[in-house]
């Protein structure tokens, strides 16, 4: 029986002992792994934000100002129902320093009869547009056509299954990837489908009418400046030219979300590291307890011929193991309850939340892993380190 | 000579009159034969049990040297004096000496098997069968009575086969029939294998298999 042996006995054979450490160092890996991960998931659902927009400037309505929030609408997904004339993507393209104008229109679906589910309807120029082509590409080979409509992936509904919008039967022929934002909560779709749908909901009493009564209606205009122009200089300039519209920068909806993103994520560092910091004391204390306890143990072995660095490894290899089936047990519960929960994490904080990869994932877990090990041997390394430099015969002494 | 302790003395700090240490044993010579039973006399708090440490390498002197054969046991390094204790001195001490996670017989065999070596499982259970604790090869140290821990101690350090073996107060919890067994089995150890056997006891049952019997007083040798 050499050390390696001897610690597994100690540690099977004192169950409740054992359980103690290996459950205080599953509170710390919960902590941090829990922590980290939704940390890293609203990083990851800012950057996914920020290139799904894809714009330097957004056209709407002026009335859409009062109508909604901007930050709402692609965080929580709650497009607004404001229109205006269609023309007005092609007169932005007039605007010095505009390189793209994509238009979009939105339609929210009525929990009612006439449709299967409630969500929100983005009609898409697949021709003009560069927010949710690139995306869409990525799901869908073919184009998108008549009918078609393109679903978020928390939509649900299945690729080849018919969906009813007002009535209208559209066939669902691909999913996005997730965003972590409200996107992932839409349908797309082409502007002649769109039109169709608005037709449909006008008929069901569902206005979208605008002052000229023109029927070509769209509620935004995405806009892509041409390098070397100002930004701030093409939105004056679209404001001056455009009228009864609105044009927002979206660096400032991105600069509003990562203001708050950065508030939230000092707030879990902070709390992470204090739990660290008192869980980390209480296992020192924990461990001098323990290494107390074990005073007459130890100083057997001394008697019997165990040398000072045989007993050092001892408490190290028994204080690793526990660190190790606390760090795994701590990471898994904190992967089951942030990957369980994840939606309503998502809702409760009010931001983009997209987990990272699995590769990330994997690396983080294995991370917080080594760091509950390294933590539990720091933590009885002390308290070893001093009881370990009594004479053998003093600590049988004051073992008794 | 076996083992010889040069000038040896153990102070503690503690505030008595002027002085802020005492000495628990002060300055002594002594050794201890192959093939002879050594027995220290003397009442509690005599220091019997510190010199005891002290001849066994596990209490540093405050001064003089410890020799097993040519070696001088306090100018080793831990690790060396480690495994001299482990494969050369045995000791049964006067406290409480079970490893609580492990059985009667991992106790037994844990010297040896502390550095991958062999264990003497046969053995171990002649000298359990003979010290009448055979039945309890798989109990665990707390469902053992005081006796039958110290037995188990007495075994560990026989099976370990050392060249000196010291016993601290190895009789204290047994009745008359265990430690005439014991004494004899020690007594035994030193006269047919040829060892050194140093028993510490305060009580004079083991003044008959003595070859050599010394008094400690005040932590003075007589």
């Amino acid at each position: 029986m050499k050390i390696l042996p001897l610690s597994l006995k100690n540690l099977a054979r004192k169950p409740g002992r054992t359980a103690a450490l290996v459950l205080l160092t599953a509170f710390l890996a919960l902590a941090v792994f829990g922590g980290s991960v939704v940390i890293l998931s609203l990083r990851t659902g800012l950057q996914s934000l920020e290139a799904r927009l894809g714009a330097d400037i957004i056209l709407v309505p002026s009335e859409a100002q009062s109508k909604v929030s901007f930050q709402n609408m692609f965080l929580q997904g709650t497009t607004g129902a404001f229109y205006m004339d269609a023309a007005v993507a092609d007169k932005a393209l007039e605007v010095p320093g505009v390189e793209k104008a994509a238009p979009q229109t939105f339609l929210a679906s009525l929990k009612a009869d006439c449709c299967s589910i409630k969500i929100q309807v983005i009609g898409i120029d697949p021709a003009k547009d560069f927010t949710v082509q690139p995306w869409i590409a990525r799901s869908l080979t073919g184009d998108m056509g008549d009918m078609d409509v393109v679903v978020g992936c928390r939509v649900e509904a299945g690729i080849g299954e018919i969906i009813r919008i007002y009535e209208q039967r559209c066939k669902v022929v691909a999913q996005l990837e997730p965003t972590g934002t409200g996107l992932d909560i839409a349908v797309y779709c082409n502007m002649h489908t769109m039109d169709t749908l608005l037709a449909a909901a006008e008929a069901k009493g569902v206005s979208h009418k605008i002052a000229s009564g023109d029927d070509s209606v769209i509620s935004a205009v995405y806009i892509k400046v041409k390098d070397g122009y100002d930004i701030d200089t093409v939105n004056t300039a679209l404001t001056g030219k455009l009228r009864k519209v609105t044009a927002v920068r979206t660096r400032s909806m991105i600069t509003g979300v990562s203001d708050s993103l950065a508030g939230v994520s000092r707030t879990v560092s902070a709390m992470t590291v204090v739990i660290w910091i008192l869980a980390f004391i209480i296992l020192l204390l924990a461990y001098t307890l323990v290494v107390r306890e074990r005073t007459r143990e130890f100083a057997v072995l001394r008697l019997i011929g165990a040398s000072r660095g045989m007993l050092g490894r001892m408490a190290l290899l028994e204080s690793a193991m526990c660190g190790l089936g606390g760090g795994i047990a701590g990471t898994g519960l904190a992967a089951i309850g942030v990957f369980s929960f994840s939606a309503l994490i998502e809702s409760s904080l009010g931001l983009p939340y997209l987990f990272p990869g699995i590769g990330t994932i994997l690396l983080l877990a294995a991370g917080t892993v080594l760091l509950s090990i390294a933590v539990s041997a720091l933590a009885s390394a002390f308290a070893a380190r001093r009881l370990s430099r009594v004479q053998p015969g003093t600590a049988l002494r004051e073992g008794n | 000579m076996l083992l010889r302790a040069d000038n040896i003395s153990k102070t503690f700090f503690r505030k008595t009159g002027s002085a802020n240490y005492f000495y628990a044993v002060s300055p002594l010579s002594l050794e201890i034969h192959p093939e002879t039973v050594t027995v220290l006399m003397g009442r509690s708090g005599s220091g019997k049990t510190t010199l005891l440490n002290m001849l066994s390498g596990i209490l540093q002197p405050t001064e003089g040297s410890v020799w097993l054969g040519d070696t001088d046991l306090y100018r080793l390094k831990d690790a060396a004096l480690s495994r001299l204790r482990n494969e050369r001195i045995g000791v049964v001490p006067q406290a409480r000496s079970a490893v609580d996670t492990l059985t009667v017989m991992e106790n037994i065999l844990l010297p040896e098997r502390l550095y991958g070596r062999k264990a003497p499982a046969e053995k171990a259970r002649r000298w359990m069968e003979m010290f009448e604790i055979g039945q309890l090869e798989n109990a665990f140290p707390k469902e053992l009575s005081g006796g039958e821990l110290r037995r188990m101690a007495i075994i560990r350090a026989l099976v370990q086969e050392p060249e000196v073996l010291f016993a601290d107060e190895p009789t204290g919890d047994l009745d008359d029939e265990n430690t005439e067994r014991v004494l004899s089995a020690l007594a035994s150890y030193a006269h047919e294998e040829k060892k050194g056997v140093m028993i510490v006891t305060h009580e004079n049952d083991a003044v008959k298999y003595a070859d050599r019997i010394f008094k400690m007083e005040g932590g003075e040798l007589f």
